[in-house]
């Protein structure tokens, strides 16, 4: 799809590629999802982000028709599932909780059988699209290569070569760069981006907030098996209150400055000639726009004789708005 | 120019799917072709075939060794025993009859049992069923390769013992069980006859063992589950007390194929055989099926 960038395509009531209504998992006493209310976009790359333990591997497998859900409805590319799962899967590619391979087969003859698995493949294409999917993972020269002998990156992307066997139009990939070293996560990253660009919905779920900053139009945040809250990157960050940052050598008097300001939250951090004051500038202007008062916060500053040497407002990060919504570190929870 | 552009302008065929594609036939067959390659391409399976093929050599080294020591005796040993001397064509009879308490059904019962609980120890299980496989065309086309497997190896057990015997014995007319003697053609034909039926025999263990195999996510579990149910089966038909269940036992009328050595050839013994076969083949099929439709794949 053309044009994405910051600014992704709203979503559309209809046009949902996956929407769930209170889908809820229980594993005996363990609530695994707790009535999640889903909506991802068609044409959205979609970031499904949490802890360890709060609950995607378990969605994502409900999606794929894999579970059967304790309670709530979901639909996929508009259909019911797990009921039309013969109609639906054909046109999704997924990963789900790592790639899982015949050792004692080649990297080719692992593809042939997945797609061998599928009624509705073309058994005339199968070598041709098998040679272009291992192609298009960077593959093609281990392919007659026994999958044991494979590393772990090199098992992701054959993972991710059978997920993309044919044109999908959503493709559903659980924590596709756990394990492996920055280059392989560039490397997953850039061909995410790749299939995104092509039109196919991604549905991507990660614990690393910014994987999903850097690859996602979309996310939702799960904390404990419920959803806590879900919609553009830009919009979360935005949720997240910017920082205000000055530099300067004369922290202190900074900090007497803007705290008779209203600036709250305050933190002064020491350099060796310079230091920054950060703190939340929420309060500065309670009626009013921040832009219309910063400019008045500096001139207070220099009138107060600190040399300001650098003076803005700083991005909020969505790690800012994750902990501002579970009033938890990221890490810690699970 | 984005990669979409570019390849509407080097006119490839659109990577996005457009809807849902209709399954074929030859699409709906490829699993099971998959699952034969699969089944014959690992080395367990050929380690398994190459074992059963190694027990009528053995069984026929030992006899012509022990000849002289034989005379007399007759009762004691498997069936067939003393003919093999006299006409090697009876060492594949007595392989088979070696072969069928314990040993063919124990290969059966790692295969069988590993259909579909290795699938999911390995994870793939989860990869075919969003392919989507279908659970139960990977259910259908599971049992099939098994019992391809069991074809498989009553032939490899035939096939040595047909060849052990020409080789070490002398290879004539064949004396049948009921005294009449039929021309080596004919005593062929009944070889493929007995064969197919000991195949067969085989096929409701198949059916618990594929039982077993949705039961758990165990590969090694259900193969030993399978496999000790064989032995504990063998045992209970062998106690007196038990006469009455003993007929329902999925063993007990195994060896009536040595009656397609008799002429007229008596039926009674196979036909419930392969009634009995039948009988657990709908049980246990069921019941996979039933097992294995609803079960959460979490592995
Ligand atoms: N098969 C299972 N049996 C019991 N509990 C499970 C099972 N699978 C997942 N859980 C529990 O459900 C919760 C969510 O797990 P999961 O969906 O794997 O989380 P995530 O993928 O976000 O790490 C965890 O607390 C986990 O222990
Ligand atoms: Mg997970």
């Amino acid at each position: 799809m053309r044009g994405r960038g910051g600014q992704a395509p709203a979503p559309v009531g209809g046009a949902a590629v996956i929407r769930t209504r209170g889908l809820t998992k229980r594993f005996g006493r363990q609530l695994a999802v707790d009535g999640l209310d889903l909506t991802v976009p068609r044409g959205s790359v979609f970031g499904f982000l949490g802890p360890n333990g709060s609950g995607k591997t378990t969605t994502i497998r409900m999606l794929m028709g894999l579970v059967a859900p304790s309670a709530g409805v979901a639909t996929v590319l508009g259909e019911s599932m797990p009921q039309s799962l013969g109609r639906v899967l054909p046109r999704v590619g997924a990963l789900i909780e790592g790639p899982a391979l015949y050792g004692f087969l080649s990297g080719r003859d692992n593809l042939v059988r997945f797609d061998a698995a599928d009624p509705t493949s073309d058994p005339r294409t199968r070598s041709a699209r098998v040679a272009e999917a291992l192609e298009r993972v960077g593959l093609s020269a281990a392919a007659g290569k026994k999958a044991r002998a494979y590393s772990l990156g090199m098992k992701q992307r054959l993972g991710l070569a059978s997920a993309l066997l044919r044109p999908r139009e959503l493709l559903v990939l659980d924590e596709p760069t756990n394990g492996l070293d920055p280059q392989g996560m560039r490397e997953i990253r850039a061909l995410v981006r790749e299939v995104a660009a092509e039109g196919t919905t991604v549905f991507l779920s990660s614990h690393l907030l910014d994987e999903i900053e850097q690859v996602c139009t979309h996310a939702a945040v799960m904390s404990k098996g419920r959803l806590v809250v879900q919609g553009t990157v830009a919009e979360l960050a935005a949720r997240a209150q910017g920082r205000l940052v000055v530099r300067t050598a004369d922290t202190e008097r900074a900090a007497e400055v803007l705290a008779a300001h209203r600036v709250t939250a305050i933190q002064v951090i020491h350099g060796q000639l310079d230091g920054r004051v950060e703190g939340d500038p929420s309060g500065v202007a309670p009626v009013g726009s921040l832009d219309e008062s910063l400019p008045e916060l500096c001139a207070a500053l220099i009138a107060a004789g600190v040399r300001v040497r650098g003076f803005g407002l700083e991005r909020g990060t969505l790690e800012d708005a994750f902990v501002a919504l579970t009033g938890e570190g990221f890490d810690v929870a699970g | 120019m984005s990669l979409v552009e570019a390849a509407e302008a080097a006119g490839a065929a659109p990577r996005v799917a457009a809807g849902p594609d209709r399954a074929t036939v030859s699409g709906f067959l490829a699993l099971f072709r998959s699952e034969l390659l699969l089944t014959f391409r690992r080395v367990r399976t050929m380690a398994l075939l190459g074992a059963l093929a190694a027990l009528p050599v053995l069984i026929g080294v030992v006899v012509k060794i022990e000849t002289g020591g034989l005379h007399g005796g007759g009762d004691g040993g498997p069936p067939f025993l003393a003919q093999v001397t006299q006409n090697g064509v009876f060492l594949t009879f007595t392989s088979l009859a070696v072969a069928l308490p314990i040993f063919l059904p124990m290969t059966v019962g790692v295969v069988a049992g590993d259909a579909v609980a290795g699938e999911a120890t390995s994870g793939t299980l989860r990869y075919l069923l969003v392919a989507p496989a279908g659970r139960i065309r990977l259910l259908a086309a599971k049992f099939t390769a098994a019992l391809a497997f069991c074809a498989a190896a009553t032939l490899a057990v035939a096939l040595t013992g047909l060849i052990t015997g020409s080789v070490l014995f002398p290879v004539g007319k064949v004396v049948l069980l009921s005294g009449d003697t039929v021309s080596l053609g004919e005593s062929l034909l009944r070889m493929v006859l007995i064969a197919a039926v000991v195949a067969v025999s085989l096929s409701g263990l198949v059916a618990i063992g594929l039982f077993i195999s949705t039961l758990t996510s165990s590969g090694i579990a259900a193969m030993a589950g399978t496999v000790g149910l064989v032995v504990i089966v063998q045992v209970l038909d062998t106690i007196p007390q038990l006469a009455a269940i003993q007929p329902w036992l999925f063993t007990h009328y195994w060896l009536t194929f040595a009656d397609l050595l008799r002429h007229p050839v008596y039926w009674d013994g196979v036909l419930h055989d392969l009634g009995l076969q039948a009988l657990y083949v709908a049980v246990f099929g069921a019941a996979a099926w039933a097992r294995f439709s609803s079960r959460d794949i979490t592995a």
